[in-house]
């Protein structure tokens, strides 16, 4: 439990930096941009109280979009996503609901059932994003398909990540 | 009272989501669409001094390509230096006895942070008002021109790039004087478009395009951008062009903010004359 406290902390600094620093600068063919630090809400644990998780959602939103220069895009992006996150729980839960201290993870469900959790929330979460960001309708299609596009690589990046500390733990 | 209670309670979550979005829109709107962006400052002086370092590391990747442009930006600023001084016609010189003075100064200046993928990018350069940076002055890259400085602390300044939905920049065509606005297209990072050109006029793919000079930002003539294609739209006056820009965003590391010392005088007198005229 005191773990999980640490764990966090040094998850939540961490991807707010590799988004900041390295991946705001990442762009593969000028439209497509992957947005990692979604993995945070992600994987919160299944049980979060959902204050605590727009609180988060706020926190996380607000510290990308300062080194994005983007004040409040992100930030309330992520607050959709965090809003939405319960809804989608809820839709894929197994039959006989949830146990206590499981996380939305490869390790604790299928893969089948976290690509589905994992793209759903990501694509809802570009598609505000690059809709906010555009701030009109005009160019409806080439946003939509920069959106899509973008979740792609994003939910690329989380199930490598993903891979990335499952092994890790089952190491331990 | 009690129903209301209870109403609120179920709904609790979706009235803290409401918000929690209201504060951000606020903030979204009261920092990217207005221009008193104080918050957005304040911040800058936290996170910049973190780009800071990380640019520094990222400068030794592209120190050759920096280097080539630094030079070639020298030898075309030494052929070029009369540019920046205004001549004085007439009787003046029998009283002034300079032929020549002085209109644009220029600051060296880093960029510490910059983006090239979203719709509104902002580049960050490592001087401020302490190096007598001021809001609305010009940011020319090496090669063609880079943005307009926005908001200024003492240490840093935010310029919105060229490649903003809102920026415009006053061109003309170098071999017809032909003047129109250019502004990004909001897809590539080197291609934009060119506006307000009549379709009387004779158009080449690659003809080279300036800046006018009208707007009192930029000094007049220099290169920003290239002809890619054009197209007569029948029914309309004025073509659609497609341009690509001179400058390359993506290895934005030094640039020269520009400043014009008449910039006032000429804009007072502007609006003087605009005035009256009303």
């Amino acid at each position: 439990m005191i773990r999980a406290y640490l764990t966090y902390p040094i998850q939540f600094i961490f991807l707010v930096v590799l988004q900041g620093v390295v991946l705001n600068n990442v762009q593969f063919s000028s439209y497509i941009n992957p947005y990692l630090y979604i993995l945070f809400i992600l994987w919160l644990p299944v049980e979060t109280p959902k204050w605590l998780l727009l609180l988060l959602a706020f926190t996380l939103g607000i510290s990308v979009d300062v080194f994005s220069n983007t004040l409040g895009m992100h930030t309330s992006a992520t607050l959709f996503l965090a809003f939405c996150r319960p809804f989608i729980l809820q839709l894929f839960a197994p039959r006989d609901g949830y146990e206590p201290n499981q996380k939305p993870c490869i390790k604790d469900f299928s893969f089948a059932w976290f690509i589905a959790y994992a793209s759903i929330l990501t694509v809802l979460h570009h598609l505000f994003l690059f809709y906010l960001e555009v701030f009109r309708f005009s160019d409806f299609f080439s946003t939509f398909g920069r959106a899509i596009s973008s979740s792609f690589f994003s939910l690329i990046l989380i199930v490598i990540s993903q891979l990335f500390f499952y092994n890790a733990e089952e190491k331990r | 009272m009690r129903n209301l209670i209870r109403f609120i309670n179920t709904y609790s979550f979706f009235f803290l989501f409401l918000f929690f979005e209201v504060i951000a829109f606020y903030l979204l709107l009261s920092n990217n669409h207005f221009q008193q962006a104080a918050f957005l400052n304040a911040t800058n002086s936290v996170t910049a001094g973190l780009q800071e370092d990380y640019s520094s590391l990222t400068d030794y990747l592209n120190l050759k390509e920096v280097n080539q442009n630094l030079s070639r930006e020298n030898s075309r600023l030494r052929s070029t230096l009369q540019n920046s001084f205004q001549k004085l016609y007439g009787p003046n010189y029998l009283i002034n006895d300079t032929l020549y003075k002085r209109q644009y100064l220029y600051t060296e200046a880093k960029v510490i942070n910059n983006s090239t993928n979203k719709q509104n990018n902002y580049l960050t350069l490592n001087v401020g008002s302490l190096n007598g940076i001021q809001k609305g002055m010009g940011v020319l890259a090496p090669n063609g021109i880079a943005g307009v400085v926005k908001q200024v602390s003492k240490h840093y300044a935010a310029v919105v790039s060229l490649l903003h939905s809102n920026a415009k920049v006053s061109v003309k065509l170098k071999n017809s004087s032909y003047f129109g606005s250019m502004q990004w297209d909001g897809k590539h990072y080197q291609e934009g478009l060119l506006k307000d050109i009549p379709n009387h006029v004779e158009l080449q793919v690659g003809d080279t395009i300036l800046t006018s000079g009208y707007s009192a930002t930029f000094p007049a003539d220099i290169a920003v951008a290239t002809i890619l294609s054009f197209e007569k739209i029948p029914g309309e006056n004025f073509y659609e062009i497609k341009v690509k820009f001179l400058t390359d965003f993506k290895n934005l590391s030094f640039v020269h903010v520009v400043k014009n010392i008449r910039k006032t005088e000429q804009e007072e007198l502007e609006d003087k004359a605009e005035e009256e005229h009303d």
